[in-house]
């Protein structure tokens, strides 16, 4: 399709919580950019989307993929990642620095730019790492990296050990104005565990994580935060503990925001006592409270943003013993959907309350100007049927790997557009012109 | 009746389960005190040992228990395969399954194991003792023994001594004899406590003393100090101080206080020789009941594959 065509999405529900609309409604999409949102839109264009009974929002902004270029396209690709991000409505990724060389230095940040400009179907911008080889001795030059475009920096996969280091990293980054993601984990407590510390690790006869080896880290790290004055973003909550702490920091005043994942708050650990490896991730599944305490957390706003850890892994990685198996699952072509089953159809978040999670508050913690539906805005949109159900299955996942937690699930919302800078990334079938 | 095409532990299972592979167990008893130790219930089935950890007395009595049902046995002495060498644990599963064998029976050190066999090959799995994870027939004999020398296991106080932690013997023990309504008294050092396991249906002990006293058995497990968790005691002559079941410590117990152990024995370590050889001892009589439990697993998931086929069949 030819860029500057325009596309005409009609009487769909609009929601866009930066603009606090939340009506029906049309937009006009013209060279890539929303140049017309309101009713009745009469206007010469190439396609007319019929948006009845369905709903738009601003395209969903996951911070948290795990891409694998460069090193692991057994794994997955930046193009077939973001085909899956765009399979599930997402139309900007973060893109996490734990490769094969790690994002650590410019010539890296050059290397998956030039992937990306090549074969991205969605955004993707770049978090690099906060020490070279992610090793947690020698920091990367944030500087050098934020010149080529970086917008935050994470060791994800690990924490960066030593304080002083960390503090280092984190002052360098304020005044750089990078954002700092941490992976909040203690490796000296949870080593070598691989499900949640408690009653299922007896029963499994599996070395445990802790709550305190997560909730431990988040406290150092939000302390950390405050002696520098640096903005600082944890990534994956899972405990009820970290809540707990983030909502004390957050009445402080500091400059913290919180993530969480669909499966922190659609699972539970009893997911895993059946040895699926599928159910393998780290922080590990958890107890009903620390379920109960992540829902609280979205509802209060403690914590301000879903995303998808999305961690592809091959088949060899996972189909053996479970100890030995890697670390993650697949999220993009399910959060949103996962996300409305777990939260907007259970009363906990509003339809408009999801967007701002998926979307909006994830832009903003970036800085990147994603996340609204207003005019003159790049045109990234999704369209949805929040009725309609989909089987999940590995013949309808299009990631590369097939480590997806929520396999043989009938899940509600089907995306049916998704629209990058005023292109169709993605339609699903029966709505294709 | 036994539907199931594995026995992977005793945590999945029915008191009616329990107690038909004990039934069960008590008719195949006899066969081995016959002048011909052998029944024809196995025969023309091919069961393969498939050992990752080396165990003499679990695969001898398992390659006993077959033969005496009559079925071809094949020993298969496996080495564990890094993530990314060497055969994987499916491939290998999948290659007996090939060879029209009709039940594997698995130890291996990677908890669950047994379990992602299982769900990946259409024939029977026995787990054989999995990780930390489970050792069913070991559980299963420990109760046949009680069960035996006590007559029942309902109300029975036994108390499970040692490395609870790192433990599959004591988890099935724990799971088996909650469900048949014995009181389960778990008694460790701190440190091989596991978290959980009150919730798991048993009681916690710190004291070996407390532990013994009023029960009506004790099953002692063995002490591996090459474990990092077991070296927080110096020496193993300070554990038999603190945890050890001496002749002095049964003193003050029931007088005829049961004493197991799984086997092979550390004498001096976790229990005094005198103990292990003593009166109130019934560890051989555990080795021999091993293989009438043991038949009756085998028959019991035999018969269940066999009435599966006749289902697809009609
Ligand atoms: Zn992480
Ligand atoms: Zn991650």
């Amino acid at each position: 399709m030819n860029k500057n065509n325009k596309i005409l999405i009609k009487g769909g529900r609009l929601i866009d919580p930066a603009n606090k609309l939340d009506d029906i409604g049309d937009i006009l999409i013209g060279a890539g950019k929303i140049i017309q949102v309101g009713k009745d839109i009469k206007v010469n264009s190439s396609l007319v989307i019929d948006a009845s009974g369905r709903i738009i929002v601003p395209g969903l902004v996951d911070m948290h993929v795990h891409l694998r270029e460069p090193g692991r396209k057994d794994k997955e690709t930046v193009a077939s990642g973001t085909k899956a991000a765009a399979k599930g409505g997402v139309t900007s990724v973060l893109a996490m620095p734990n490769t094969q060389p790690a994002i650590d230095c410019p010539e890296n940040v050059r290397l998956l730019k030039e992937s990306i400009k090549n074969s991205a179907a969605v955004r993707v911008f770049i978090c690099a790492a906060v020490t070279k080889g992610r090793k947690g001795e020698e920091l990367t030059d944030i500087a050098k990296l934020k010149k080529e475009g970086v917008v935050a920096i994470s060791d994800d996969g690990s924490s960066v050990d030593c304080d002083k280091l960390m503090l280092k990293a984190l002052s360098k980054a304020r005044e750089e104005k990078v954002l700092v993601i941490c992976h909040s984990e203690d490796k000296g407590l949870s080593k070598n565990g691989v499900v949640n510390l408690g009653l299922t690790s007896t029963r499994m006869g599996l070395r445990g994580i802790s709550r305190e080896s997560e909730y431990g880290r988040v406290k150092r790290d939000i302390f950390l935060a405050q002696k520098s004055k640096a903005r600082l973003h944890i990534a994956h909550v899972s405990c009820r503990e970290s809540v707990e702490l983030i909502f004390q920091a957050k009445k402080k005043g500091l400059k913290i925001t919180a993530e969480t994942a669909p499966h922190y708050f659609a699972l539970t650990e009893d997911s895993v006592l059946g040895y699926d490896t599928n159910m393998k991730m780290n922080p590990p599944l958890r107890g009903k409270e620390d379920v109960a305490a992540i829902k609280q957390g979205l509802a209060d706003g403690v914590i301000d943003i879903i995303a998808s850890d999305h961690a592809p892994h091959t088949k060899n990685e996972k189909d053996i013993e479970f100890e030995q198996a890697e670390f993650g699952v697949i999220g993009l072509e399910t959060e949103l959907a996962v996300s409305a089953r777990e939260l907007v159809h259970k009363g906990i978040l509003s339809w408009p309350q999801l967007v701002e999670k998926m979307s909006l508050n994830p832009a903003k913690i970036l800085g990147i100007n994603k996340g609204t539906l207003s005019l003159g805005q790049d045109a990234d949109i999704v369209i949805f049927s929040a009725d309609k159900k989909w089987k999940v299955s590995e013949d309808n996942l299009v990631s590369k790997s097939k480590n997806s937690a929520f396999l043989g699930l009938d899940l509600p919302v089907v995306v049916e557009y998704t629209v990058c800078r005023g292109e169709v990334v993605y339609s699903d079938e029966v709505y294709r012109h | 009746m036994w539907i199931r095409k594995d026995l992977l532990g005793l945590e999945e299972l029915s008191k009616e389960e329990l107690e038909l592979i004990l039934s069960t167990a008590e008719s195949f008893k006899e066969v081995s005190t016959r002048e011909i130790k052998k029944v024809p219930a196995l025969r023309g089935k091919t069961v393969v040992n498939l050992f990752y950890e080396p165990s003499t007395r679990t695969r001898v009595s398992f390659e006993v228990a077959a033969k005496r049902l009559s079925a071809d046995v094949i020993n298969i002495a496996a080495e564990a395969s890094s993530a990314r060498k060497g055969e994987t644990l499916i491939d290998t599963g999948r290659n007996i399954e090939a060879l029209k064998a009709d039940i594997i029976v698995v130890r291996h050190n990677a908890s669950g194991a047994a379990a992602m066999l299982a769900r990946n090959v259409n024939i029977s799995v026995v787990n054989a003792g999995d990780g930390w994870h489970e050792h069913p027939t070991q559980a299963l004999l420990d109760i046949f023994t009680l069960k035996e020398t006590l007559g029942r296991i309902e109300g029975l106080k036994v108390s499970i001594v040692g490395d609870i932690a790192h433990s599959r013997v004591a988890r099935s023990n724990i799971w088996g004899l909650a469900k048949l309504g014995a009181q389960v008294t778990v008694c460790a050092p701190r440190i091989l406590m596991p978290p959980g396991i009150e919730e798991m249906g048993a009681r916690i002990s710190y004291d070996i003393d407390e532990a013994l006293h009023d029960a009506d058995a004790v099953n002692v497990l063995r002490m591996q100090f090459e474990r990092d968790e077991q070296k927080a005691f110096p020496n193993q002559f300070e554990y038999l101080e603190a945890f050890g079941v001496t002749q002095e410590r049964l003193k003050k117990a029931k007088k005829d206080i049961i004493v197991m152990h799984p086997g092979p024995i550390n004498r001096g370590i976790e229990m005094s020789s005198e103990v292990a050889d003593g009166a109130n001892s019934v560890i051989l009589e555990q080795v021999t009941n091993g293989i009438a439990v043991r038949m009756a697993v085998l028959f019991l998931v035999a018969q269940a594959s066999d009435s599966r086929k006749t289902e697809a069949h009609e």
